[in-house]
């Protein structure tokens, strides 16, 4: 006892021998309850039963855990100690579109046409659905190539935290992070269980909300607080004033640089991206019933709210607690690297115990996520690529485990090297950056075939390549800040990026949405609509058509 | 409102927790409704025998 008292006393300066037996016991502990769920579940009719007779707070926490991930904590967290509490509209969007919108209306008709189709995989439900091979292999090599940068967002965000903690290489700690993420991968599988998801539910709700009430006590209570970050103004970073921010109680000035990038990459772009998204689409294709995904969006909602709600409140909160503490505002005392700000606050603000359990949370959040993404990336080469793209759906076997297998590994490593490669203050960047390409790419086939019959097959063709296209072409080429760190534009054109401003900071997803909307309708009432078979067979009991299917 | 002197701040604070609050009521209204939950269909069947075949290989 005498040990844990000091480390209690001595703040943020854990031991990481603690924190390394804590971690060991935690992983230990949520790869037995991952293998029990596994054993329990012998056939296909116990694994659709699983939920049916569980607990509702078990469930409850298991569909929050897989919602958030270390980048929404850590990374969009920091990018709130910059652009202040604006970025509350994207925690709204999130609640709003992302489970409201997406569960109870989107998730609804998902599930039943996933059934219908027999889908498995989000490329497989757009494939199936347009009947074209094509189809089926360009989303999943669409996601097997961009979603790295996504799970490389998530590494990323669980290591800034690790190297705050210990002080140590960020490379270090890159990979104490993922031997973690893959020690518990291959103890648990790459689905998650309902058990291991319902305590790292719990987990990450204590942590926040400890965290929550900690940060208000600090700085001055619930208006103090806000009162004393109102009073901060003018010790606004002057990049940051120059780019348009007045305050972190404040909206960016109308039109200027750093509005247009709030609103067009982080709110738009993240907040209805939410919709396109092939990892979500196949959580609603696994709920075992319709009433699951109403049961989702009470928890999605008090989930978002709590946990990235939190974040970015403590992400702009903590400017005031640096000022007080050592006269800077957070960015300075992360020395400019924003993906630094959350985790140096929790170390420097918090007492020693709440580092272990906020490690916990993030371990938490990026084990759900990851499992998700890489569970994704797997059917994508091995289900959607070979199988169906290059075996043309004959002989599935042997071959196709080993090509799932090798799939994942190359897709870890791929996700290793960005995480290790990728310049500072990136994790929520990156993470937009795969959210606004998904939507550009995917949302309007994928709203088109939810909600109508008259999209067609060349018609989802060209609103999906023409929007994927010209997302890839403004990042690279127009979109400032992408295209510099990408840097294939000054090697062309010998100039950092092509676009003037606005054009320069506004998100690909804004342009590229509307275009990929345009193909997709405009080829559709070009070409002849599907066969009525055809969609009568994808619409049954979708929406309305259900009262009709059974009449 | 609240110590913050920017509405569409404090705006998108209750926006919020109203939407929270919406997400909650509609879950709790529609806890146990569905209409497709009370009987298993032979394709809930059919699917999950091979989403269990999928989670095998991985």
């Amino acid at each position: 006892m005498g040990g844990m008292h000091g480390f209690l006393l001595t703040g943020a300066a854990v031991p990481m021998g603690v924190l390394l037996v804590v971690t060991a016991v935690y992983v230990l502990v949520i790869g037995y309850l991952g293998f029990r769920g596994y054993k329990t579940t012998k056939t296909s009719t116990d694994y659709l039963l699983a939920g049916r007779n569980i607990h509702p707070y078990v469930m409850a926490m298991s569909y929050g855990a897989t919602f958030i991930s270390t980048s929404a904590i850590v990374g969009f967290g920091g990018v709130a100690a910059n652009l202040g509490m604006g970025l509350l509209w994207l925690v709204f969007l999130n609640i709003f579109v992302g489970i409201f919108i997406a569960f109870a209306v989107f998730g609804k008709r998902t599930r039943r046409m996933g059934r219908n189709l027999d889908a498995h995989t989000f490329p497989e439900f757009l494939g199936r659905r347009f009947q074209s091979r094509f189809i089926q292999m360009f989303v999943a090599a669409v996601i097997f190539i961009l979603m790295p940068l996504y799970a490389a967002a998530v590494l990323r965000g669980g290591a800034e935290f690790i190297k705050a903690t210990f002080a140590i290489d960020l490379g270090v700690a890159t990979f104490i992070f993922a031997l973690i993420v893959v020690a518990y991968v291959v103890a648990g599988g790459l689905r998650g269980v309902m058990f291991t998801d319902a305590l790292q539910g719990t987990i990450m709700v204590a942590g926040m909300l400890i965290l929550l009430v900690m940060t208000y006590a600090k700085v001055g209570g619930f208006t103090g607080g806000h009162e004393a970050l109102t009073a901060l103004a003018p010790q606004m970073p002057e990049n940051l004033q120059k780019g348009g921010m007045v305050g972190w109680t404040a909206m960016p000035k109308f039109g200027s640089p750093i509005w247009y990038s709030l609103v067009t990459t982080i709110i738009l772009g993240v907040g209805i991206g939410v919709l396109a998204q092939p990892q979500l689409a196949v959580r609603f294709m696994t709920v075992k019933s319709g009433r699951e995904l109403n049961r989702a969006v009470m928890v999605g909602g008090l989930f978002i709210l709590i946990i990235p709600g939190v974040a970015y409140t403590v992400g702009a909160l903590s400017n005031v607690y640096f000022w007080q503490m050592e006269g800077k505002v957070a960015i300075d005392a992360a020395g400019g690297n924003v993906d630094q700000v959350i985790p140096m606050y929790i170390n420097a603000a918090m007492p020693g115990w709440f580092v272990v359990l906020f490690m916990l949370t993030l371990l938490s959040a990026a084990m759900s996520t990851m499992s998700s993404q890489f569970h994704t990336m797997g059917t994508s080469i091995g289900r959607d690529i070979f199988e169906e793209g290059i075996r043309k759906g004959r002989d599935k076997g042997v071959q196709s485990i080993l090509v799932t297998r090798i799939g994942i590994i190359v897709a870890f490593a791929v996700t290793l090297v960005l995480a290790l490669w990728m310049p500072g203050s990136i994790v929520a960047a990156a993470t937009a950056v795969f959210f606004g390409v998904a939507a550009a790419a995917f949302l309007p086939t994928f709203v088109g075939c939810l909600f109508t019959r008259r999209i067609t097959k060349a018609g989802a063709i060209a609103g999906m390549t023409s929007g994927f296209g010209f997302a890839i072409i403004w990042l690279a080429f127009v979109h400032a800040k992408n295209a510099e760190r990408l840097g294939i534009c000054q090697l062309l054109f010998d100039k950092p990026a092509l676009g003037a401003y606005p054009w320069s900071v506004l998100d690909p997803l804004v342009v590229a949405l509307p275009l990929s909307i345009l193909a997709t309708v405009i080829v559709s009432l070009m070409t002849k609509a599907p066969d009525d078979a055809h969609l009568d067979r994808c619409m049954a009991g979708v929406g309305r058509a259900k009262q009709a299917a059974s009449s | 409102m609240f110590g913050i002197p920017d509405p569409a701040i404090w705006l998108a604070m209750i926006c919020c927790i109203i939407g929270a609050l919406i997400c909650t009521v509609y879950g709790a209204m529609h806890w146990n409704s569905d209409s497709d939950s009370a009987v298993l269909e032979p394709d809930d069947v059919k699917w999950a025998e091979e989403e269990k075949k999928i989670d095998g290989e991985l």
